[in-house]
């Protein structure tokens, strides 16, 4: 599915430079090098960091979004930094789990 | 591609908002060479780590990158206190990073690590208080 179907099922867009990004999996973590060493490229990354780090990591890991969970939101200089290097980032309000169990049935 | 191509970078050791600019750029540069995307991909992520490194650990450095027709060499050098036990360093899960830089998500002690599974090459240098030469090198 690409990222910006991702908004008929609860999740809300924060930013969405690259709606046509296909999402082909799904990473959940918040150490850095570990999504950095585990996740593979187009990914929907999980998280709850939300500090301005998790934009570089998502451009340099090359995941199709960033899923913030627990109803996570950025700064706005994060949002801009976000939109600026063409990283799609999204709030759920629900778990990782809830989000992870969500996605593995649309995927 | 028949000459090399270089890039130097400065990494500051004290602003951690914009750690990994070095990296971040080195991305755009090799996409505009038209490098394959896994190639990217290894590279930036090595360097970031690298990068990341200087600023939390060594109070920052610079960094050369060259491309030639086979590889892309990475040499990441700093002043900063160098590293005691390299084989302690490079095992998984080992940090001394603080609380402070944890709580942003660094400090997982998987860069070293990292830097290792992404290259094919990878050197380390270091000297207890006069710090620390990395050489990783990606084959194209
Ligand atoms: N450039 C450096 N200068 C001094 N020490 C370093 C440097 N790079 C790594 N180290 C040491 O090696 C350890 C492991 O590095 P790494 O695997 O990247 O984990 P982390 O950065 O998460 O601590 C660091 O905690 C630090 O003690
Ligand atoms: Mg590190």
């Amino acid at each position: 599915m690409t990222v910006e179907a991702l908004t008929e099922y609860g999740f809300e867009a924060i930013c969405m430079p690259d709606p046509d990004r296909e999402i082909t999996g799904v990473y959940i973590g918040d150490l850095l090098s570990w999504v950095m060493g585990r996740a593979k490229s187009g990914d929907a990354w999980l998280t709850i960091m939300s500090n301005i780090n998790i934009v570089a990591v998502a451009s340099l890991a090359d995941t199709s979004c960033i899923i913030l969970a627990e109803g996570v939101t950025l700064e706005s200089d994060v949002i801009k930094t976000a939109e600026a290097k063409d990283i799609n980032v999204f709030s759920f309000s629900g778990s990782c789990y809830d989000a992870a169990v969500l996605l593995s049935g649309l995927l | 591609m028949s000459e090399e191509l270089k890039f130097h970078f400065i990494v500051d050791g004290d602003d951690f908002t914009s750690a990994g600019k070095a990296s971040v750029q080195v991305k755009k540069n090799l996409r505009q060479l038209g490098l394959s995307p896994e190639t990217i991909r290894r590279v930036s992520i090595a360097m970031y780590e690298g990068e990341i490194n200087m600023v939390i650990h060594a109070g920052g450095g610079v960094a050369d990158v060259t491309v030639t027709e086979d590889y892309i060499e990475i040499l990441l050098s700093d002043k900063g206190p160098g590293i005691k036990d390299i084989d302690q360093a490079m095992q998984e899960g080992f940090s001394t990073a603080s609380d402070n830089i944890r709580s942003l998500g660094f400090g997982a002690g998987m860069g070293l690590p990292n830097m290792k599974r992404y290259t094919d090459y990878m050197d380390i240098k270091s000297t207890v208080g006069v710090g620390t030469d990395i050489t990783m090198r990606v084959n194209i």
